[in-house]
């Protein structure tokens, strides 16, 4: 991969999204066998620069670049500080001047890790930017769907809950639909955005229709503040009719998996049954993350063997 | 003075003649004999255009532009006239700060500037501006610029208040609920660059507002920056029925589209947003079949930091004085779909007789206020020229034809594209 950023799967070719899969399933090898030290990024340093709070997704970045060698800084800015803090122009100059090799920037506004790529020499790689994507966490699931039926090309994706507000719904619609898999989307019309369409979405009017003959279903995380913005009347009735359970999950094919971003609102996106039940990979799909976000920097790095 | 064979813009028609200037005035249209003269041959000369949509931030905002930067920028662009938005700091909701921009615009000494009253106090939105003294020290008229007001009932009555000073409401139109956040138009470029959308509903559900008060008032009503096709559809059916709507538009609507968001670029962001081709289209469709009168900038000049910020944060607005003629010339008669009289009605005769104003149209007695342009000149926008403080233009690097050679004002040449600016 010939690329200084990863900002989103939006712009990348399928042959970059089949080469980070690649990289990944290998190393997701090694983590299984224990294997976690690598001299990839040895004398390099990574500053993980969060503007929103996250536990998974910071672990998982912050792991990956030490698992290869680096050294990392963390820092966490209050969403709040935002708009009266540094701009974030200044904070890209300053952090290139401690010459910083990589950032990885999550931010509540879509667009921000453009613009911070576009300020610093540093690689910068999109931990998730406001509505816009969260290529890693696609990436992690496409791992996960490549790993567990041995390819992407042809299989059905359904992916269920609030597609307006989710970066990881686009992010996997463009990097699946790009590797040849058919993504259904189904959400209530107040959280569904125009024009998925034009990317390759099969955009559905029920719950069924997504889900039929599906080899994976994946739910979203709703924030539960977008019940009070006038979404959806009750988060009881957004379980009712919008959420997986084992009763919706009897229409998708023999064997389908179910996916989550995480971290769930449990009986509300997902039932408790459906997230402990043996057709969840929610807990392989931390471990895809992990794999995948290594996979991402050493290739960003210019390193595309283990 | 004289400008020599030149071709003339009237009213309905070329002419290819000279243009005598007396005291300020044009004394003559046809062949003069001698005396100082300024060769005009193979230049077209249009009544000063007028553009009655400008923010001059000054007081308050003198980073972003002054009242002299935009009157250069102004008189660089062949304003003229311009009349300036009331949200500045004070805002512009009494005598005091209308007869401050008139003095500060004498100062300048290059276009006429005509200050713009808010419709309420600190456009709060709660009661109504001193619009008797507004009018007195010289406002032409009102608008709550940036927003509507959202009461209703205020609305109706500023109408009717204004109405007894011969004022007209200019409309910002936006329902603020439907807009709450939103940076850009509602749609499939909003979805990918997950930036927030509003529909073309939260511009039309106030056009139409609007657009009733004063049908069922009886009183005219002006609709500010029209982006939608939506909106030029409204407006189109209310005339026809016999509402005393006037409505403008700006370059960057017949111009550009949403698909200029994809790069992030923070000059795209505008408020109204740049909506869809089909907007575009309407929008100049609007221009050809009368609905829309006239062509405005919306001038609105930011500090650069105001701009190289995330899309969210940036400030809303494009700098556009200095580059309105040509886009409007080359998208609008290159193209066929205007005249160059029907063009210099658009960004003229009808902001000048929208607001009261004198001039606008190329006859004897008028004010010798002329608009000098070379149509074949194309050039390149580049915004490091601009002489507006505001550099924030989405159309940098773009080629453009018709370019603006002298601005004349009551007679005096205030800018000549060869000498630059001329107090």
């Amino acid at each position: 991969m010939d690329r200084k950023d990863l900002l989103g799967l939006y712009d990348l070719a399928p042959e970059e999204i089949g080469e980070i899969l690649d990289l990944g399933l290998t190393f997701k090898a090694a983590l299984k066998r224990g294997e976690k030290e690598h001299s990839i990024l040895k004398g390099k340093s990574a500053v993980i620069l969060f503007y929103e709070n996250s536990t998974r997704t910071h672990t998982s970045f912050e792991l990956a670049a030490k698992f290869l060698g680096a050294s990392v800084v963390n820092i966490s800015v209050a969403t709040s500080s935002v708009q009266k803090g540094e701009t974030l122009v200044d904070t890209g100059k300053t952090l290139d001047a401690m010459k910083n090799d990589f950032i990885v920037i999550r931010h509540p506004m879509g667009g921000a890790p453009k613009l911070l790529a576009e300020t610093v020499k540093a690689h910068v790689v999109n931990g998730g930017d406001g509505m816009h994507e969260h290529p890693t966490q696609a990436l992690l699931d496409m791992l996960t769907l490549k790993e567990h039926f041995g390819r992407i090309e042809g299989l059905k994706i359904a992916i269920l809950g609030d597609v307006r507000h989710s970066r990881v719904a686009k992010s996997n619609l463009y990097g699946l639909t790009k590797l040849g898999a058919e993504v259904r989307l189904f959400a209530p019309k107040t959280l569904m955005p125009d024009g998925l369409e034009r990317e390759g979405a099969i955009v559905c009017s029920s719950r069924e229709e997504a889900v039929e003959g599906a080899d994976a279903v994946m739910g979203l995380r709703i924030q539960l503040e977008r019940q009070k913005a006038g979404n959806f009347p009750s988060l009881v009735e957004y379980a009712k009719y919008y959420g997986v359970d084992e009763n919706i999950l009897h229409y998708a094919k023999k064997g389908a998996i179910v996916l989550h971003p995480g971290p769930v609102n449990r009986g509300v996106e997902l039932t408790s049954e459906v997230i402990d039940g043996e057709t969840s990979r929610i807990e392989d799909q931390v471990l895809s993350g992990l794999a995948v976000r290594m996979a991402a920097l050493s290739l960003l790095n210019g390193e595309g063997k283990v | 003075m004289i400008f020599k064979n030149a071709e003339l813009v009237l009213k309905d028609k070329l002419v290819r003649a000279d243009i005598t200037v007396e005291n300020g005035k044009i004394a003559a249209i046809g062949n003069a004999g001698g005396g100082e003269a300024v060769d005009c041959t193979g230049l077209t000369i249009f009544p000063g255009l007028i553009d009655m949509h400008v923010h001059l931030r000054e007081p308050g905002f003198e980073r972003k532009e002054d009242i002299l930067s935009g009157s250069r920028a102004a008189v660089k662009g062949g304003f003229t006239q311009i009349c300036c938005m009331p949200n500045t700091n004070p805002v512009i909701d009494n005598k005091v700060v209308v007869s401050y921009i008139k003095a500060r615009a004498k100062e300048a000494g290059l276009c006429k500037v005509h200050p713009i009253g808010a419709i309420t106090k600190g456009q709060k939105g709660e009661e109504l501006a001193a619009i008797g003294g507004m009018k007195a020290a010289g406002a032409v008229a009102l608008s709550e610029d940036g927003k509507s007001v959202a009461d209703t009932n205020l609305m109706a009555k500023a109408m009717l208040y204004a109405s007894d000073f011969g004022l007209k409401c200019l409309c910002h139109c936006e329902d603020r609920f439907l807009a709450e956040g939103a940076v850009v138009n509602e749609g499939y470029n909003a979805t990918v660059t997950g930036l927030k959308g509003s529909l073309r509903a939260a511009e039309d559900v106030m056009i139409a507002r609007e657009l009733l008060l004063a049908e069922s008032l009886g009183l005219p009503v002006h609709i500010c920056h029209v982006s939608t096709y939506s909106g030029v559809q409204l407006i189109r059916e209310a005339k026809a029925r016999g509402v005393k709507v006037t409505a403008e538009t700006c370059p960057h609507y017949f111009t550009l589209t949403d698909d200029a968001i994809k790069t992030y670029d923070t000059n795209t962001k505008v408020n109204p947003p740049l909506r869809e081709e089909k907007d575009r289209l309407a929008v100049i469709e609007g221009l050809k079949d009368g609905t829309l009168d006239c062509i405005v900038t919306d001038h609105a000049p930011h500090h650069e930091d105001d701009k190289r910020v995330e899309y969210d944060l940036a400030a809303f607005g494009i700098s556009g004085l200095e580059t309105s003629f040509a886009l409007s010339y080359t998208m609008l008669v290159k193209t066929g779909v205007l005249t160059l009289p029907q063009l210099a009605r658009k960004m003229s005769f009808n902001p000048a007789s929208v607001l009261g104003l004198e001039g606008g149209e190329l006859k004897v007695g008028a004010p010798a206020d002329l608009t000098i342009a070379d149509l074949g000149k194309k050039w390149k926008v580049d915004p490091n020229e601009f002489v507006s403080k505001g550099k924030n233009t989405p159309f940098g690097g773009r080629e453009v034809q018709g370019q603006v050679i002298y601005t004349v004002v009551d007679g005096g040449i205030k800018y000549s594209l060869a000498r630059g600016n001329r107090a």
